[in-house]
């Protein structure tokens, strides 16, 4: 059975399906993030002393870097399809598969330093909201990651038969990367600055 | 949406400009932090510089500049729900439930109460 409005607007929402559910999907994980960052909020007011200077802001600020700019290579990474240029998308997806790769590299290094020094999630509270939030970060940039391996691996045929459903899943691909990079826009300075 | 190809271009050099206001951005929020601010004005400055970027990553690269109402319905619903929730320390402080009440004429009345058992 063929799914309705995958690719046409729906003519009461004037949206596709696909748009308004990733918008949907994105709305939950506000809330999740949101949860987490409610519960830093009660953890830090309440506590006697939080550790300040515990994490290497450069490597953060390098890992910001790196997000900024695979937002910006998948937003081009759609923008070469609506103009039409495939192979020119394929540079830009790649790149920003990379991009995520070398965040995640950062953060392996990050965590091992800790790792290696006895700063566990249970060494102190500051430790555990850090490891909670950068590891339900990283879990999504993986996920990320799995889905940009589909769409340059197998997914990547459905160009050839049909293009603006392929496009439809770029775009919504990429609504949730720059979601990913919003949600470390906030994490970035709450725990490595503040 | 951007489906016209001349629109598309023209919009290529608004995400290059964003991006690069994103870097300058994350600068300026690493150099604040160097400076030691007190820490009232540190917190603010870095949420304030983090808010304005996440808008523009929002407004441009999520393209809600331009989105249809039912985006936006969907998100004022999440905005309302985001801001409960970010209340919630709040409601946690103002709990009163289980706490004992220390007024002195309720206790010297509940301890002459038991005296009487």
């Amino acid at each position: 059975m063929e799914i309705p409005y995958i690719v046409d607007a729906r003519p009461d929402t004037g949206l596709h399906n696909c748009k308004l559910g990733i918008w949907l999907f994105l709305a939950s994980e506000v809330m999740l993030f949101g949860a987490l960052f409610s519960t830093y909020i009660i953890l830090r007011t309440g506590a006697v002393e939080w550790p300040f200077g515990e994490l290497n802001v450069w490597l953060g600020m390098a890992n910001t870097f790196i997000l900024i700019g695979s937002s910006v290579t998948m937003v081009m990474a759609w923008a070469s399809l609506k103009l039409n240029d495939f192979g020119k998308h394929r540079l830009y997806l790649i790149g920003t598969f990379v991009l995520a790769g070398i965040f995640l590299v950062n953060k392996y290094f990050e965590y091992a330093d800790h790792v290696t020094r006895g700063e566990l999630p249970s060494h102190s509270t500051f430790l555990a909201v850090y490891y909670t939030m950068t590891g339900l970060h990283g879990l999504h940039i993986v996920g990320g990651m799995v889905v940009m391996a589909y769409l340059l691996g197998p997914g990547a045929k459905m160009w050839k038969t049909r293009p603006d459903q392929f496009s439809n899943r770029i775009e919504a691909t990429g609504l949730y990367w720059h979601f990913v990079d919003l949600v470390w826009i906030f994490l970035f300075p709450v725990l490595y600055l503040l | 949406m951007h489906s016209d190809a001349a629109e598309v271009k023209k919009t290529i050099r608004t995400y290059l400009m964003v991006g690069a206001a994103l870097f300058v951005g994350t600068v300026i929020t690493v150099a604040a932090n160097q400076i030691h601010f007190a820490v009232p004005l540190a917190i603010t400055a870095a949420l304030v510089i983090a808010s304005i970027k996440g808008s523009m990553v929002a407004a441009v690269f999520m393209h809600l500049s331009h989105e249809k109402r039912w985006i936006y319905g969907s998100l004022v619903l999440t905005v309302v729900f985001f801001i409960v929730l970010m209340m919630l320390p709040v409601l946690t402080t103002a709990d009163h439930i289980g706490t004992p009440i220390h007024a002195p004429s309720a206790l010297s009345g509940a301890e002459g109460g038991h005296e009487g058992h």
